[in-house]
C-alpha cells in the first residue's frame, strides 16, 4: 500500500476526487429525483448522460471548434456545449418518460415491469448510438472511444506546496455546486417545486390540490436530464473523451452515489457523489486504479449496513431547507 | 340551484363493488351530510366525487357540467375541494406550505393573502404553528390544517371526509361549529360522517348510506328524529 504517495499528494488527490465526485453528484440528481417521485430506478438515465457527451462533440463540430481555434470560436463552442448538452439530455429523458414509462403508468403496471423497461431503454439507446454513429459518420465513429477536443487548456490556478488546483477542476466543482444549489432552491422554495414534493409525499392528495401529476413527472425528467447534460459537458471538458457505452459505468457510480447519500434526497446526491469520488481516488492511490471500483462498492455496502437509508437518509418527500 | 349531482354511480375496487348505483344531489348553499357505518361506501363516494377514483358507470355533474371524465386536479379547478379522510396533509411540509398547496392553482395573489387571513382567523392554532412540520402536529391540528388547506382553494363545494375521526369530543364540537361558519360564509358543504348526531344536527339535508346505496334521505332534523336512524346510528333505542 502506497501511503507515502497518498500523504505526499493528499491535497491534489482530494481535489481530483472532488472533481470526479461533482460529476457523479450531478448525474445522481436524475436518479434521485425520479426515484423520489415515482419510486422508479431509471436505468436509462446513464444514456441520458451519454447523449449529452455526444451532443458536446456535435456542438463543437457545428462551429468548427478545435484545440487550435481562435478564442472567439472557443467561447462560442463552450457556451453552445453548455446549452445544447442539457437540452439534448433533457429531451432524451423526456422521450423515455413519454414513450416508455407513461403508457405503463396508464396501465398501472407493477414495479418490476418498470424496472425491466428501464433496463431495456438503456440497452436500446446504447446500442442504437453504437450502430447509428458508425452508419452515419463512418470510422472512427462506432464502438470505439472518440476523443473530444479540449477547448479549455488545463492550467494550474492554485499551486502551493501541498495542493495544486487546475482551472478545469475549479470549473467542474463550481458549476456542479451552482447547479445543485439552484435545483435545491427550486424544489424547496418555488411553487412548482412544492408541487414536486407534494406528488412525492402523496400523489392522490397532490391531485386533490390541483397538481397535474403528469406535468410534475415530465418536469422531474427534464430537470434530471438537464443536470446530466451539464455533467456530460463538464465530463468532456475534464476527460476529453466519449464512447457509446460511456454512460454505463458513470451511471452505476452515480446511482451508487445517490444510494450512498440517501436516495430521494437531493443533498444526499451531492454528499454521496463527493464521498464516492474521494474514496475512489484514495483507494486507487493506495492500491491501484484496478481496485477503485472494488473499494467504492465495499464502502457503499459498509455505509448501508450501518445506515440503511444512506448518509443523509431522508427522502425527497421529507427533505426541506 | 343544484351544484352537484350524482346519477346512478357505480364504483368498483377490482372485483369488489363499493357503490351500487348511488344517486344524490347537493344544492348551492346547503350543508349536506352523508352518514353510514364503516364500509358503507362513504369514503368511496368522496373519492368518486373528487375524481381520485374513476367510475365503472354513472355520471357526476358539477355546476351543470359533466365532470365524470375529468381527473382530480381538473375537478379542483372547477371549484370543488376534498379534505380527505385520515387528514391527508403533507407531513414533510410546514403548515404554511400545506396551506400554500391548497392555493396551488390560484394566481390571484391578493385574494390568496386574504384567504390566509380567513383561515388563520378560523383556526388561530394554525397561525401559531405556521413554521412547524405538519407531520409533528396532533390529530386535531392536522384536521384543522386539512380543512384550512381545502379552503385555500376557495372552493364552491367543500367535501369533508370524516372530519371528526379520532378527535376528542370537545374538538369535534369545535370542528362542527367551524364547518357551520364556513357554510354561512357562502361555501356549500358535503360532509361524510360516522358521527351521525353531530352531522345531522348541522346538516340541512342528509343521506343514509348502506352497503353502497342510499337507503334514506331527508332533512337533518327529520332524520335525527327518525326512530330507525336513532336506533341504528345514534345509539338510542
Amino acid at each position: 500500500m502506497n501511503f507515502h504517495e497518498l500523504f505526499a499528494h493528499f491535497g491534489d488527490i482530494t481535489v481530483d476526487g472532488l472533481t470526479k465526485g461533482s460529476i457523479y453528484a450531478l448525474v445522481a440528481l436524475g436518479y434521485t429525483l425520479v426515484y423520489g417521485v415515482l419510486k422508479l430506478i431509471n436505468f436509462a438515465h446513464s444514456e441520458v448522460f451519454m447523449v449529452g457527451t455526444w451532443t458536446v462533440l456535435g456542438a463543437y463540430s457545428l462551429v468548427g471548434a478545435d484545440e487550435g481555434s481562435g478564442v472567439g470560436i472557443l467561447i462560442i463552442a463552450t457556451v453552445l456545449g453548455f446549452l445544447l448538452a442539457p437540452l439534448a439530455s433533457a429531451g432524451t429523458a423526456l422521450a423515455v418518460e413519454r414513450i416508455a414509462y407513461r403508457p405503463l403508468r396508464r396501465k398501472n403496471a407493477p414495479p418490476l415491469i418498470f424496472l425491466i423497461t428501464a433496463i431495456g431503454c438503456s440497452l436500446v439507446l446504447t446500442e442504437t448510438f453504437g450502430q447509428a454513429l458508425h452508419a452515419i459518420f463512418g470510422p472512427p465513429f462506432g464502438r470505439a472511444a472518440v476523443s473530444i477536443p479540449s477547448l479549455i487548456p488545463e492550467k494550474e490556478w492554485v499551486n502551493l506546496s501541498w495542493i495544486a488546483i487546475s482551472n478545469t477542476q475549479i470549473l467542474v466543482i463550481v458549476a456542479a455546486i451552482v447547479m445543485m444549489v439552484a435545483l435545491d432552491a427550486f424544489v424547496n422554495r418555488s411553487r412548482l417545486g412544492r408541487g414536486v414534493r407534494a406528488v412525492a409525499q402523496d400523489p392522490d392528495t397532490a391531485a386533490l390540490m390541483g397538481v397535474n401529476q403528469d406535468r410534475v413527472i415530465m418536469l422531474i425528467f427534464v430537470l434530471g436530464g438537464a443536470m446530466a447534460g451539464i455533467a456530460a459537458m463538464l465530463y468532456t471538458i475534464r476527460y476529453d473523451i466519449t464512447k457509446f457505452d460511456i454512460g454505463f459505468l458513470i451511471g452505476v457510480k452515480a446511482f451508487t452515489a445517490a444510494v450512498l447519500g440517501g436516495i430521494g434526497n437531493l443533498r444526499g446526491a451531492l454528499v454521496g457523489g463527493l464521498v464516492l469520488g474521494v474514496v475512489e481516488v484514495y483507494s486507487s492511490t493506495l492500491f491501484s486504479s484496478n481496485w477503485e471500483d472494488v473499494t467504492a462498492f465495499v464502502v457503499l455496502v459498509l455505509v448501508l449496513m450501518f445506515r440503511p437509508t444512506g448518509i443523509l437518509g431522508e427522502s425527497l418527500a421529507k427533505a426541506r431547507a | 340551484m343544484t351544484l352537484l349531482e350524482l346519477e346512478d354511480v357505480v364504483l368498483n375496487y377490482g372485483k369488489i363493488r363499493a357503490l351500487h348505483g348511488l344517486t344524490l344531489s347537493v344544492d348551492a348553499g346547503e350543508v349536506v351530510a352523508l352518514i353510514g357505518a364503516n364500509g358503507a361506501g362513504k369514503t368511496s363516494t368522496m373519492r368518486a366525487i373528487s375524481g381520485v377514483r374513476g367510475l365503472h358507470s354513472g355520471r357526476i355533474v358539477f355546476d351543470g357540467q359533466d365532470v365524470t371524465k375529468l381527473r382530480a386536479d381538473q375537478r379542483l379547478r372547477k371549484g370543488m375541494c376534498l379534505a380527505p379522510e385520515g387528514r391527508g396533509i403533507f407531513p414533510g411540509m410546514t403548515v404554511q406550505e400545506n396551506l400554500d398547496m391548497g392555493a396551488y392553482t390560484r394566481k390571484d395573489r391578493e385574494a390568496v393573502a386574504s384567504d390566509f387571513e380567513r383561515v388563520f382567523t378560523l383556526f388561530p392554532r394554525l397561525l401559531e404553528r405556521r413554521k412547524q412540520f405538519a407531520g409533528t402536529m396532533s390529530g386535531g391540528e392536522q384536521q384543522m390544517l386539512a380543512i384550512g388547506r381545502s379552503l385555500m382553494s376557495r372552493p364552491r363545494l367543500l367535501l369533508l371526509d370524516e372530519p371528526s375521526m379520532g378527535l376528542a369530543p370537545m374538538l369535534i364540537k369545535q370542528i362542527f361549529s367551524i364547518i357551520s361558519e364556513i357554510n354561512q360564509q357562502g361555501t356549500t358543504v358535503l360532509v361524510v360522517e360516522q358521527n351521525a348526531k353531530q352531522a345531522l344536527s348541522l346538516a340541512d339535508r342528509a343521506y343514509v348510506l348502506e352497503t353502497g346505496s342510499i337507503v334514506k334521505s331527508g332533512t337533518g332534523a327529520a332524520l335525527l328524529n327518525d326512530p330507525s336512524i336513532r336506533e341504528a346510528y345514534l345509539g338510542v333505542a
